[in-house]
């Protein structure tokens, strides 16, 4: 008797399928409750006109053609850390390696402009950068996989703990070039320019751009259409599936830790060449853990990371300028940030199930049972994600 | 679910109060407008470029002398916080100059190189830059370090010091040979140098027997190192503690071991109030007035500023409740000697390097990779440290008699 009287007015059924007009639709309403609240939090604990403080927030990323370009870079630093970090996502190799693995990158190109920049000339300099960035993002990816592969080891914590080793090698490095100074190293070949990265149609945030482009598409097309791709994505459901089909589990692990790290690799070399100019122990911003929610927010797909990428290099554009124009402290737009994601991330599950209401229970549960046989196990896999 | 329809409840009737509170938010920053108004108005744009916020005791000293100067000026500083010491720094700049800026400042070692980049690319906007040390090499006209005797303010704190030393002797709390102080210092490179020694003279210049040992955390702000260093200092007999680096470490620790303290950077007082003795700290000010005046009128300014105690740019703060009885006077006769050029921090005659007095000196003024000493830096007897045409920045790095390093790994 209890129980019946007590009985849900809402209960959750799972989606079987959605259509993707329905799935943007809650993202989009998603983000629309997020603004709202956003909006309500601002005036409740600041007193301030969330209007306002939205338009400098897009006064920061867009209000000028230089925030422009800066944005779209940044945007695509974050893009490329993310695509880089993707294969090994979609294999279930959990890579929070990123940061070490850029600094390895950063380190082996700041390593030849400081040595060879002035005494090579600047296209073997160049070569030599990418090619040492390349590799020591390679190593770095290829250590906790090789480990992986032959005994099984948690990925989790050795790629965690190599960037620890990668932050004190640059220290390490810093300390080295300047042992009597302030642990800064400046920027590198100020007056020469040797070894920098060239600036493509007259603009020096071109090269970081273009460069996105072309790796996301690539990737987008290397994870789903090519047969390595296909490896790896066997791999990351079943091993055992793997291993019966023919697959070497443990050669697919190191190739594709070897590209991811190379790929970050890059991103290092981007950074030191292109961007900064220098090296420093905290150069990557923490970019390497950022991106790792990018990747998943966008359910490991490519061309969506773009519009993830960007809404989080908006959100910290449009905090720090928030900061200075307000007068409001940068944390601030932090926390509206967080509350944006949580919001997003949180949609997911309005994406994967649905609230019934207690009259329709009957007809839903038909629904479902005679849905699920029908259902693709190894879509419904990613589904989850 | 009758939650959710409690929880929503909730949030229309947020919704309804802040659709109530949109308007006053608006007459507030109305008024706060209007009452911006000053003796001088100047018409120029002026934008500061700090690598934290205010909470940050550093950049939060930066902060409040840009406030007070534009204040001064009738003007609107824009400040944008939390710039790294990157290319963030190069885009900030460049953003403040498309904003309209004339005058640009950055305040962190690290932000140097960047603005020189935009220095470069904005001929006609100043850029100035604290601690740094490339303005005098650089041959940028619109290109300026600045910063401030502040070894002056640390004689002086050395000279509260040696009187509260001078008074435990006399009250046979310690003898004359344990007049041993600590100093916590960050990093071993000439700034921190430059600091302790002043310190150590000060304090030497009033108690003759005083020695001192020093001991780096190899960071600006580390409240554990700091603390953890502070307690090894006392543990080792030192029975006067002083700082250069950020942290509340050195003077809680003090205050827990009832051992007087000399801060850096502001007043300790409130949360130290048994052992806080002085601080010093550089007031910007002085030169924020000083170098935005001379933008907007077109006129020249110093590549190389150093402010003094003459400029006010470098200020002690009150004393303690614990200084020793006559310390006042001796601060003021001691400044107003170091103002007439009468007495000079770095006098040869009152230190010796290795039980010599020191004749001749060549120092690194300016900087290159190898930090190869390039500039004779003893002249008519003292040590000129950040002399005229030398840089702003400090390059005494000598270790003299009476100091002894416990540690020198913290390159």
């Amino acid at each position: 008797m209890k129980k019946k009287k007590h009985e849900k007015l809402f209960h959750m059924v799972k989606r079987d399928d959605i259509s993707t007009s329905v799935r943007v639709a809650i993202k989009l309403g998603a983000i629309v409750i997020a603004l709202v609240l956003c909006a309500v939090i601002t005036t409740v604990a600041t007193g301030y006109n969330p209007v306002e403080v939205f338009f400098s927030f897009i006064d920061g990323a867009f209000g000028s053609s230089r925030k422009i370009w800066i944005t779209m870079q940044d945007t695509a630093i974050l893009l490329l850390i993310s695509i880089a970090l993707t294969p090994a996502f979609r294999m279930r190799f959990w890579n929070i390696g990123g940061e070490g693995q850029i600094l390895m990158g950063g380190l082996g190109a700041a390593f030849v402009m400081m040595n060879f920049g002035e005494s090579l000339p600047s296209g073997v300099v160049m070569l030599l950068m990418i090619v040492s960035s390349i590799f020591l993002g390679a190593l770095w990816g290829f250590i906790p996989a090789i480990c992986k592969a032959k005994w099984n080891t948690n990925e989790t914590l050795s790629t965690l703990m190599l960037n620890y080793i990668a932050t004190q090698l640059v220290a390490f490095f810093i300390v080295y070039k300047v042992p009597s100074g302030s642990a800064v190293i400046g920027i590198i070949n100020q007056k020469t320019r040797a070894g920098w990265m060239p600036e493509l149609f007259g603009s020096k945030y071109m090269l970081t751009i273009l460069i996105a482009v072309i790796l996301t598409i690539s990737l987008y097309f290397y994870v789903n259409n090519s047969k390595q791709g296909y490896e790896l994505r066997v791999v990351g459901e079943s091993e055992k599936t793997a291993q019966y089909v023919g697959i070497k589990v443990g050669w697919v692990i190191v190739r594709t830790m070897i590209i991811s790290g190379a790929l970050c690799g890059l991103v290092g070399l981007l950074l030191v060449g292109s961007k900064d100019h220098t090296i420093t122990t905290t150069i990557t911003r923490g970019l390497g853990f950022t991106a790792i929610m990018v990747s998943w927010m966008a359910k490991f797909n490519p061309f969506i990371m773009i519009p993830a990428s960007l809404l989080i290099v908006f959100m910290n554009k449009g905090a720090n300028n928030m900061a200075s124009a307000v007068g409001l402290n940068e944390s601030f737009g932090e926390i509206l940030l967080g509350i944006i994601l949580f919001f997003i991330i949180g949609s997911e599950f309005f994406v994967n199930y649905k609230i019934a209401i207690k009259k329709d229970r009957k007809k839903n549960n038909s629904e479902k049972s005679e849905n699920k046989g029908l259902t693709d196990v190894s879509k419904n896999k990613y589904e989850k994600y | 679910m009758k939650k959710l329809t409690a929880l929503l409840m909730a949030a229309v009737m947020v919704f309804a109060l802040c659709a109530c509170s949109d308007s006053a938010a608006v007459e507030s920053t109305e008024t706060a407008e209007a009452t911006t108004g000053a003796a001088e108005t100047l018409n120029i744009k002026v934008g500061f470029i700090c690598l934290h916020d205010e909470n940050s005791t550093y950049d939060l000293n930066f902060i409040n002398g840009a406030k007070e100067a534009c204040e001064k000026l009738g003007i609107t500083p824009i400040i944008k916080t939390n710039i790294p010491e990157g290319q963030e720094c190069y885009d900030a700049a460049c953003e403040l100059a498309d904003q309209g800026c004339e005058f640009i400042f950055a305040d962190s070692f690290g932000h140097e190189d960047y603005m020189i980049e935009a220095a470069k690319e904005f001929p006609n906007i100043q850029f100035a830059h604290a601690t740094g040390t490339k303005a005098h090499t650089e041959n940028l006209a619109n290109f300026h370090n600045a910063f401030a005797s502040i070894y002056e303010g640390r004689y002086l704190a050395g000279i509260v010091a040696g009187m509260k030393l001078n008074e435990m002797i006399e009250n046979g709390t310690i003898t004359a040979d344990q007049a041993k102080m600590g100093y916590v210092g960050a990093y071993t490179y000439a700034e921190v140098v430059s600091g302790y020694t002043s310190f150590y003279l000060g304090a030497k210049s009033v108690c003759p027997s005083v020695t001192m040992d020093v001991t780096f955390t190899g960071s600006w702000y580390d409240e554990t190192a700091e603390r953890e260093s502070a307690n090894k200092l006392i543990s080792g007999g030192c029975v006067l503690i002083s700082q250069h680096a950020d942290s509340m470490g050195a003077p809680t620790a003090c205050e827990a071991a009832g051992v007087p303290d000399v801060s850096y950077n502001g007043s300790t007082a409130a949360a130290c109030p048994n052992t806080f003795l002085v601080s010093s700290r550089i007031n910007w000010a002085p030169y924020f007035e000083y170098a935005i005046k001379a933008t907007a009128n077109k006129e020249a300014f110093a590549t190389d500023y150093v402010g003094t105690i003459a400029t006010d740019s470098v200020v002690l703060t009150d004393l303690g409740s614990a200084v020793a009885n006559g310390t006042k006077e001796a601060i003021d006769d001691a400044k107003a000697k170091l103002q007439a050029g009468s007495l000079h921090v770095f006098d040869t005659a009152t230190f010796t390097v290795g039980g010599e007095t020191l004749t001749s000196y060549m120092a690194d003024v300016d900087t290159d990779a190898e930090f190869t000493p390039d500039h004779e830096v003893i002249t008519n007897g003292y040590f000129n440290e950040s002399g005229d045409g030398f840089r702003s920045a400090p390059y005494f790095d000598i270790q003299i008699d009476g100091i002894n390093l416990l540690d020198v790994n913290f390159g």
